[in-house]
C-alpha cells in the first residue's frame, strides 16, 4: 500500500505543476498590457510602473515563473489588487462557506442518487427505473442558474418557507445545496443503476441468494458494496464539477465562497486574486481525485498491486 | 422509431427553427423597448410577457437560441476537429509522441473544464470570438482522449494491418480504414458536446461574461431576470425552459445514437 501511495503522490506532482503553468499562464492571456486592463485609464505612469514591478511583469519571463513557483511553495501567492490583503488570506477567509455549501450538497446528492439508482436495479422495466431514467436525463438538462433562481421564486418569495440568500442557520443552505446538487444527484442515480445492473449478474449474488439472504442483505450487503466501485470514480470526478458550480450557484444566492470571490476578482479584473482562486480550485480538485484514488486503493487490493 | 429519438429530435429540430426563423418569428425587435409596459406578463401579443425594459422576451429567446446553436455547433465542430487529428497521431504513432500528448491532455484532465473556459474569458474579455476560443481550448482534450483510445484499439484489427500488408501510406490507412470505424462514436461525443457546450455558453452568458451585453443571450435573459423575480417572474421562466428543453433534446438523441451502436450497453 505504502509504494501505491508514494507512486501516485509522484504521479500528482506533474499534474500539480501543469495545472499551475495554466493558471500562470492566464495573465500572459490578457489582450494588451495587463496594467493598463487592471488599472484602467486614470492610472498615472508611476501607479502602473509600481504595480508592474509589484507583479513582477518588468521581469524576464523565466524569471517570473521561478518566482511564481518559489512564491508557490510558500504559500504566497501575492496580494490582492482591491482588500491589498495576501490573496491566500483572502481566499482562506472563504473557505469555510464553500466547504458547507459543497458538502451538504454532496451528501443531498448522495442520498437521492444511490437509493434511486439501487430501486431502478431492484425493480428493473419498473416504475422506478422509468423514474431513474427521466430523473437522470432532466437533472443533466437543467442549468443551475436557471434552477437557483427557480427555486427561490417558489420556495422563498411564493411560500416563503426558505431565506433567499447569504449564509446563516442551517435553513440558508438548503436552497443552493439542492441546485448544485440536482446534476450530480442525476449523474448518480444513472451510474449506480448501470453499475448494479452488472454486479447483480454476478454468481455471488446468486450464491447468496441461494443461501437465502434477504432482500435487503442481499442488495445493500451484497450487490450496492461490490457496486461502489465505479460510483466513488465519478463522485471524486464530479467533485470538480461541483466546485465549479459554486461559481455559478453561489452568485445566484449571494453565498460568501470562493465562487462570488473569483466572480468578483473578475469583475474587478483583479487577477492576482483571479489566479489564486483558479488555482485554489484546480488544487483541490487534485487533492479530491488523489484521495479518492487512494481510498480506492485501499478498498480494493486489484488497483495497488496492478 | 425509438421514441427517444423522436422526441429529442424534435425538440432539436423546433429549437433549430425557432433559431433560423428569430427574425420570422418574432414580430417585434428583441431590443425595441416599451417602457410603459415593462414586466408585463405573457399575452397573445407577447407570447413570454415583456422584460425589465418593456422588450419582447419571446423574441429574446428566437435570437438566442440562434446565439447559443451558432456557438455550440461552431465549437464542437472545431474541437472535435482538432481532437480527431491529435487523437489519431497520438494512437497511431504511439512512442514518445503519444506519451507527450497524453501528458499534455493529463494537464487539461485536471483543471476542471468550466473553471478554464472562465478563467480564459476572464482575461480575453466578453466576445463571441473569445466565448467560442475559451470552450474550444478546454473541449478538443475529451475528443482527442476519445479518438486516441478507439485508433489503439482499431489499428491491431486484421484489417487494418491487411492494408498495411499491401502498402497502404499511414494517411490512407487512418482516413480511409480508421476514421470511417470511429465516426459514430464521434457523433455520439459531439451530440453530448453539443448539450455540455450549450450548458456552458448560457452559464459564462448568464455571469456576464460570455458574449458581450448587447447580444441577446440566453444567459443574459436570465441574469436580468433574476434582478427581477418578483415583478416579472416569465423572464426567467421562458428562456431556462428553452436551454433545458434543447439540452435534453440533444441528449435525448445522443442516448439513442449510443444505444443504437452499441445495443448491448
Amino acid at each position: 500500500m505504502l509504494t501505491y501511495v508514494l507512486r501516485r503522490l509522484l504521479l500528482a506532482l506533474p499534474v500539480l505543476f501543469g495545472v499551475s503553468l495554466l493558471s500562470f499562464s492566464l495573465l500572459h492571456f490578457v489582450p494588451g498590457d495587463p496594467v493598463d486592463v487592471m488599472l484602467g485609464d486614470q492610472a498615472t505612469v508611476a501607479d502602473k510602473a509600481a504595480l508592474r514591478h509589484d507583479l513582477g511583469l518588468d521581469r524576464p519571463f523565466g524569471e517570473q515563473l521561478a518566482s511564481f513557483y518559489t512564491g508557490l511553495f510558500h504559500l504566497d501567492l501575492g496580494r490582492s489588487l482591491v482588500s491589498k490583503r495576501p490573496v491566500i488570506d483572502d481566499i482562506a477567509a472563504r473557505v469555510p462557506a464553500t466547504f458547507e455549501l459543497t458538502l451538504v450538497a454532496m451528501a443531498i446528492a448522495l442520498l437521492i442518487g444511490i437509493p434511486l439508482g439501487v430501486l431502478a436495479a431492484v425493480y428493473r422495466h419498473g416504475i422506478f427505473e422509468r423514474l431513474s431514467l427521466a430523473y437522470g436525463l432532466i437533472g443533466m438538462s437543467t442549468p443551475g442558474f436557471w434552477l437557483g433562481p427557480m427555486l427561490i421564486l417558489f420556495f422563498a418569495i411564493k411560500l416563503d418557507w426558505l431565506p433567499v440568500s447569504e449564509r446563516g442557520g442551517f435553513e440558508h443552505v438548503v436552497l443552493p445545496a439542492l441546485t448544485l446538487a440536482f446534476g450530480l444527484s442525476a449523474i448518480l442515480a444513472q451510474v449506480t443503476r448501470a453499475s448494479m445492473i452488472e454486479v447483480v449478474k454476478e454468481d455471488y449474488i446468486n450464491v447468496a441468494r441461494a443461501k437465502g439472504s434477504s432482500p435487503a442483505r442481499l442488495w445493500f450487503k451484497h450487490a450496492l458494496a461490490n457496486a461502489m466501485m465505479p460510483i466513488i470514480t465519478i463522485i471524486g470526478l464530479q467533485f470538480g464539477a461541483l466546485l465549479t458550480g459554486t461559481v455559478i450557484v453561489e452568485t445566484v444566492f449571494d453565498w460568501p465562497g470562493i465562487g462570488t470571490l473569483l466572480f468578483q476578482a473578475i469583475q474587478s479584473r483583479n487577477y492576482p486574486l483571479v489566479q489564486g482562486c483558479v488555482l485554489f480550485i484546480a488544487f483541490t480538485y487534485v487533492a479530491v481525485n488523489l484521495i479518492t484514488d487512494l481510498a480506492y486503493a485501499a478498498a480494493n487490493p486489484k488497483v495497488r498491486l496492478g | 422509431m425509438k421514441p427517444k429519438l423522436l422526441i429529442g429530435g424534435a425538440l432539436v429540430g423546433s429549437m433549430i427553427l425557432l433559431a433560423v426563423g428569430a427574425d420570422v418569428f418574432s414580430l417585434q425587435n428583441p431590443t425595441a423597448m416599451d417602457l410603459a409596459s415593462r414586466y408585463a406578463g405573457p399575452s397573445a401579443e407577447h407570447l413570454f410577457g415583456l422584460d425589465q425594459n418593456g422588450a419582447d422576451v419571446f423574441s429574446q429567446v428566437a435570437h438566442g437560441a440562434q446565439i447559443s446553436l451558432r456557438v455550440a455547433f461552431t465549437v464542437v465542430f472545431i474541437s472535435a476537429l482538432i481532437g480527431l487529428v491529435v487523437g489519431s497521431i497520438a494512437g497511431f504513432l504511439g512512442g514518445w509522441i503519444d506519451q507527450l500528448i497524453m501528458r499534455f491532455l493529463d494537464m487539461f484532465y485536471a483543471f476542471p473544464g468550466f473553471l478554464l473556459a472562465l478563467s480564459l474569458v476572464a482575461v480575453l474579455g466578453p466576445s463571441v470570438g473569445n466565448l467560442i476560443f475559451a470552450m474550444c481550448i478546454t473541449g478538443w482534450t475529451g475528443y482527442a482522449r476519445l479518438v486516441r483510445g478507439e485508433v489503439l484499439h482499431l489499428r491491431q484489427r486484421e484489417y487494418v494491418i491487411g492494408a498495411l500488408a499491401i502498402g497502404a501510406t499511414p494517411l490512407r490507412l487512418i482516413v480511409r480504414h480508421i476514421w470511417p470505424n470511429l465516426l459514430g462514436l464521434l457523433v455520439v461525443q459531439m451530440t453530448f458536446g453539443m448539450s455540455g457546450t450549450i450548458i456552458t455558453e448560457s452559464g459564462l452568458s448568464f455571469l456576464g461574461l460570455g458574449a458581450p451585453p448587447t447580444v441577446p443571450t440566453w444567459g443574459a435573459l436570465l441574469n436580468s431576470g433574476r434582478r427581477i423575480l418578483v415583478e416579472a417572474p416569465h423572464v426567467s421562466l421562458f428562456p431556462g425552459i428553452a436551454i433545458l428543453l434543447l439540452v435534453l433534446g440533444f441528449n435525448l438523441v445522443g442516448d439513442s445514437l449510443r444505444d443504437w451502436l452499441n445495443p448491448r450497453g
